[in-house]
């Protein structure tokens, strides 16, 4: 890799998995991954959007095992490395090496923002799997600075390459990513990312801020297709940097047309800020809940923004969609009475 | 007739299980067994009149003809170091911690099959909550597939529970499958850090093919909630169970519909505090064991 300001990962076919109730098809990948990596884009994400084994009843069932679409993935790449999301409590050790097996070169561990140490086994293993391991703080706008980097200097101890400050509410401000990023970068010896979401339109300029403040590694998703309002766009983010002078290694027009041709026809109203996606960085709910809370709301005939700023009342963190379900069954009881 | 028995382990599983263990009619607790002497749980024990002995298994070795049951509240580990002393002194093992060298035993599904087996596993906090509403699901309709999602407050996951997140999902699962009846079972396991924390909370899916019947379903797992709350009186649904329909593509197979059951466990704050439900379901599971044991013992005029 030549000189780059940042190292760009693209989660296209992992976070924007969401969007699309988890039903990519190897044809799909095996394109979306053929652009990417012709783009120039250095990793490339590849898992059910709640990682490994998150193909479930809670959070909806993967169209394709995500073991084939893994393999297609790392045989349409020729320079991109693939990397999948891990969940302790959620995957586990076989699938990781499953994926060891099938050519997956980076492994992204990711807990709740306070609960670094249930990552230890996973992290130690990617390790002894010969992958790089990437710490993934999830929810981080929850933690104060100082204690997100006593959790990611846990995650450093496992072995973790880089320790990302992701904010998967999209609720952080620019100065609330700066203050997290900068305090992990000046803390711990392994690198630090940054994982941003568009709830606040704010992702890619956090993601710069980020940058600023000594982030080395960046996430995307083409188009922003994601969860919640989605993620950074790739192609914005890859433009914006160009036109600063700060070397992605990525050409901006190649992924502006993945973006364009192999990604947004898949969802053409991704990348608009509704009421339900604003609401989501503005209570700071996991942005994975948005699809399933709209469900919820149709089927039990309650609004999803009341959902959405229950769930925030409770302090839900993500993996627990089972209480949506639980939060419209009540809603729905409490106007049955009413 | 009651049956002596040792708590091993002076932790907090520990010390809750000698509250509850001082509470009932047929165990008799003959002493808290750890390896510190400095342990709170020990002197906790003293002050209750209990005998309190830091010299761990040797002490159990040397006193084992005066000792029926043993609850091993250590580690996995431990107990794997600890079992063959315990069988060849002829201790019952009723085991708390994930080492499952005994079959899984739930008190309300399968306890009356093991109460001959030398020793005993309570699979994790996550299977005492939801394998037997997979196995009420599974007496009134075919299980093709079950996932459980258990979510517990944050302060009262230990390192024992951390840092072996894997396999505490994993046993879970099977669980769902060897005790609950289900053909394939998965398991989610969440911890959540708010403060105040949280109460324990399970949600158990079933898949359910067509031709179930909703109200035996229904009824059936109301019947569980009851008979499990009868040991845990915590263990209660949040509201009737849930019927959607699908279909839905679960590994098992597809599914006509499934049904979804809302828990709650509040413990009964008897050493833990209330949130930790997930502990004290285990706790109260082992007693009830012990007890089945006491009178399983009678019934076979055997005993101490």
């Amino acid at each position: 890799m030549t000189d780059t300001a940042f190292r760009l990962t693209d989660s296209t076919l992992r976070d924007g998995s969401h969007a699309l109730s988890h039903r990519y098809t190897t044809e799909q990948v095996a394109s979306i991954v053929r652009g990417l990596d012709a783009a120039g884009v250095p990793v490339i994400e590849v898992s059910h959007g709640d990682g490994l084994g998150g193909s479930s009843f809670n959070y909806g069932f993967s169209g394709t095992d995500e073991r084939e679409l893994v393999s297609a993935a790392v045989g349409a790449a020729t320079t991109a490395r693939i990397a999948v999301l891990l969940l302790p409590g959620i995957g586990v050790a076989d699938d990781l090496r499953d994926m060891a097996d099938r050519g997956v070169a980076v492994a992204r561990i990711a807990t709740h923002c306070t609960e670094a140490d249930i990552s230890s086994q996973h992290i130690r293993l990617a390790k002894r799997l010969g992958m790089e391991a990437v710490g993934f703080l999830m929810m981080a706008h929850m933690a104060e600075p100082a204690e997100l980097l006593d959790q990611a200097r846990l995650m450093e101890s496992y072995g973790a390459d880089c320790v990302y400050v992701v904010d998967s509410a999209g609720a952080m401000t620019t100065a609330d990513a700066r203050a997290r990023v900068g305090t992990l970068a000046e803390g711990l010896g392994c690198q630090v990312g940054h994982h941003a979401h568009n709830n606040l339109s704010l992702a890619v300029a956090n993601s710069l801020a980020a940058l600023d403040v000594g982030a080395s590694q960046l996430d995307g998703c083409c188009a922003g297709l994601g969860a919640g309002a989605g993620n950074c766009p790739t192609e914005v983010l890859v433009a914006t940097c160009d036109k600063l002078g700060l070397a992605t290694g990525v050409d901006p027009l190649e992924a502006m047309g993945v973006a364009e041709d192999l990604v947004r026809p898949l969802r053409p109203e991704m990348g608009v800020i509704d009421r339900a996606g604003l609401l989501l960085g503005y209570a700071g709910v996991y942005g994975s809940f948005l699809l399933h809370a709209q469900r919820a709301a149709a089927r039990y005939g309650v609004d999803v923004g009341e959902i959405l700023l229950e769930l925030g009342r409770r302090r839900i963190v993500g993996g627990q969609e089972d209480m949506i379900l639980d939060v419209a069954l009540e809603l729905a009881r409490q106007e049955a009475r009413a | 007739m009651t049956l002596s028995c040792v708590v091993i382990g002076s932790g907090n599983i520990g010390t809750d299980l000698m509250a509850k263990l001082l509470r009932s009619p047929s165990l008799e607790l003959r002493a808290l067994v750890g390896i510190d002497p400095a342990s709170e749980g020990l002197a906790r024990a003293r002050e209750l009149g209990v005998e309190a002995t830091a010299s761990g298994i040797d002490w159990v070795e040397a006193h084992g003809g005066e000792i029926d049951l043993a609850f091993e509240a250590t580690s996995a580990r431990v107990h794997a170091a600890n079992a063959p002393r315990l069988a060849a002194a002829g201790i019952t093992a009723i085991d708390l911690t994930p080492a499952r060298l005994g079959p899984p035993v739930v008190p309300t599904v399968n306890l009356t099959e093991h109460l001959d087996a030398p020793n005993m596993n309570l699979i994790t906090c996550g299977g005492q909550a939801t394998a037997p509403i997979v196995a009420a699901v599974a007496s009134a309709s075919p299980v093709p597939y079950a996932e459980i999602v258990s979510t517990v407050a944050s302060r009262s996951a230990g390192p024992g529970t951390r840092q072996n997140i894997d396999e505490f999902t994993r046993t879970t699962a099977r669980s769902l499958e060897e005790v609950g009846g289900a053909a394939h079972g998965k398991a989610i396991i969440i911890l959540n850090p708010a403060d105040p924390p949280i109460l324990m909370r399970n949600t158990v899916f079933c898949a359910l093919p067509d031709g179930y019947d909703e109200a035996a379903v229904a009824a059936a797992v109301e019947d569980m909630v009851e008979r499990v709350a009868r040991y845990v009186p915590g263990y209660r649904l949040k509201r009737p169970p849930v019927f959607e329909e699908g279909p839905f593509a679960t590994p098992g197979g597809p599914a006509a519909a499934r049904v979804v059951a809302l828990l709650e466990v509040e413990g009964a704050g008897d050493f833990l505090p209330a949130y930790a439900g997930n502990l004290d379901i285990m706790t109260a599971a082992a007693v009830r064991v012990g007890e089945a044991l006491a009178e399983a013992r009678v019934a076979q005029g055997v005993g101490a």
